[in-house]
């Protein structure tokens, strides 16, 4: 026994299918590019308390990126989602409940938190591969911690770390599906809608697979135009 | 404090025990796929080596969420009749989490210099030796750290077979809360309990790649 499965492509671009998932995409775009803000400072920070001289700074971002990158990215974002209103006490937690779109704000925070620690990690090999001298020489010029790091130190490893942080901005775009499971309306959540309404899931998912190609080839054309530019003059690309 | 685990606490093991079988077989199936993978994308025949590698760059561009998706509607379409989600979400994994491994498999294989192998036969080893006691051992050593942080990551990935309605450790949590409303508590203890597993196994992997670092290995 074996049933025929009648293909129907037209639900790409049929009213009201086509323009969901161009929703959708416009969604994703949105929640990747407020997510990666979060990530890109946040995770700067973290990564920098990793090589401070005080201990409990230094134990507290260690921590940080332990916990986050050792947690499923979906039980985070249930736990923001769920728990994380209640953590603010009953009346408190019931208000922030009725905030409306309250799981596209979560879903940003949440993607924030779990990639800033991502990055953080990244920082940390660019600061290792800088050489102890030049923070020696930075020092001898009569720059305090602060300046060093502000003006010397995070700028050289932020230019040595671009590629990795490419690779980083490209995940974040395909982590926001994960937003879907808390009813987050992304490009995977209308094609998966498109399935409940038309039962033609294959067509919408294959559909959205096409936009997410085109959408990761925008972001390296457009990344590979920054890494030329922040790239240092005679150290080797990747 | 603890109620909600506590009364439902064989469900929620039970939904661990799906997430382990789901892992297990994401883990054989993705490392033996992704073994033969690392060896299509450094072979010089272009028959080879253009697939696979438009099928590794065509994967690691999706989300994986949307990869198990369209493996829950293809699967049954193939088979010609409804499968049941675990199976598909196997698959799923298998194909995804392969290109993955391909990529660390590929790593190592490159990382071995023909001087290496010269060597070996020149102290009078077949090829079988070589490989055998020369080269697989080393290449398997630089990509210990890497194959098990990846395996940390395809464990907790597994999660994701959640939105297939797989009852998998997340999706019993949910089931439970939905009855119970004790989100911070349940929650809590599904991120802790895969923190203990990730965190130990981050640390094995932290341990090989030292060892091999001192012994210059790396």
């Amino acid at each position: 026994m074996g049933f025929a499965y009648d293909f129907d492509w037209g639900v790409l671009w049929r009213q009201p299918y086509g323009m969901w998932l161009l929703q959708g995409l416009w969604l994703t775009i949105k929640i990747g590019f407020l997510g990666w803000i979060i990530a890109f400072f946040w995770g700067i920070c973290i990564g920098t308390l990793r090589v401070t001289p005080w201990r409990w700074l230094r134990f507290f971002s260690s921590a940080y990126t332990e916990i986050f990158r050792n947690i499923p990215f979906l039980v985070q974002l249930f736990f923001w989602y769920y728990a994380g209103p209640m953590l603010f006490g009953e009346t408190f937690g019931r208000q922030i409940n009725q905030i409306s779109g309250l799981n596209d704000y979560v879903a940003v925070i949440a993607l924030g938190l779990y990639t800033a620690s991502r990055v953080a990690e990244h920082m940390r090999a660019g600061f290792a591969s800088i050489s102890s001298d030049q923070y020696q020489a930075v020092l001898s010029t009569g720059m305090t911690q602060y300046q060093m790091y502000r003006y010397v130190i995070i700028p050289y490893a932020l230019r040595i770390i671009t590629p990795p942080l490419t690779t980083e901005f490209l995940t974040i775009f395909k982590n926001s599906s994960v937003a879907m499971t808390i009813g987050v309306a992304e490009l995977t959540f209308m094609s998966y809608r498109i399935d409940a309404e038309t039962f033609h899931g294959l067509e919408a998912t294959t559909g959205a697979m096409a936009i997410y190609l085109v959408l990761g080839l925008t972001v390296v054309q457009v990344m590979s135009i920054i890494e030329n530019r922040f790239k240092i003059p005679g150290m080797v690309g990747r | 404090m603890f109620d909600a685990v506590a009364g439902n606490i064989t469900f929620l093991l039970g939904g661990f025990g799906v997430t382990l079988q789901l892992s297990f077989f994401a883990l054989t199936g993705g490392i033996a796929l992704g073994a033969l993978v690392g060896l299509g994308r450094i072979s010089k025949n272009k028959w080879i080596y253009r697939p696979i590698t438009l099928y590794v760059n065509f994967i690691r561009n999706l989300p994986l969420l949307l990869v198990i998706f369209w493996f829950y509607f293809v699967m049954p379409i193939i088979a010609g009749r409804p499968l049941n989600p675990f199976l598909s979400a196997v698959i799923a994994f298998i194909i995804f989490e392969a290109t993955y491994f391909g990529e660390i498999f590929r790593a190592g294989y490159q990382s071995i210099s023909k001087d290496l192998s010269a060597a070996a036969y020149s102290t009078g080893m077949t090829y079988t030796q070589t490989a055998r006691y020369i080269l697989v051992p080393i290449a398997f050593r630089r990509m210990l750290p890497s194959l098990i942080t990846q395996s940390i990551v395809t464990f907790q990935d597994t999660s994701l077979a959640f939105v297939i309605g797989l009852q998998e450790f997340v999706r019993r949590t949910s089931i439970v809360d939905n009855l119970e409303v004790r989100s911070i508590q349940l929650y809590g203890f599904v991120a802790v309990v895969f923190f203990i597993f990730c965190f130990i196994a981050s640390k094995i992997s932290r341990h090989f790649e030292e060892k091999g670092r001192k012994t210059g290995l790396l």
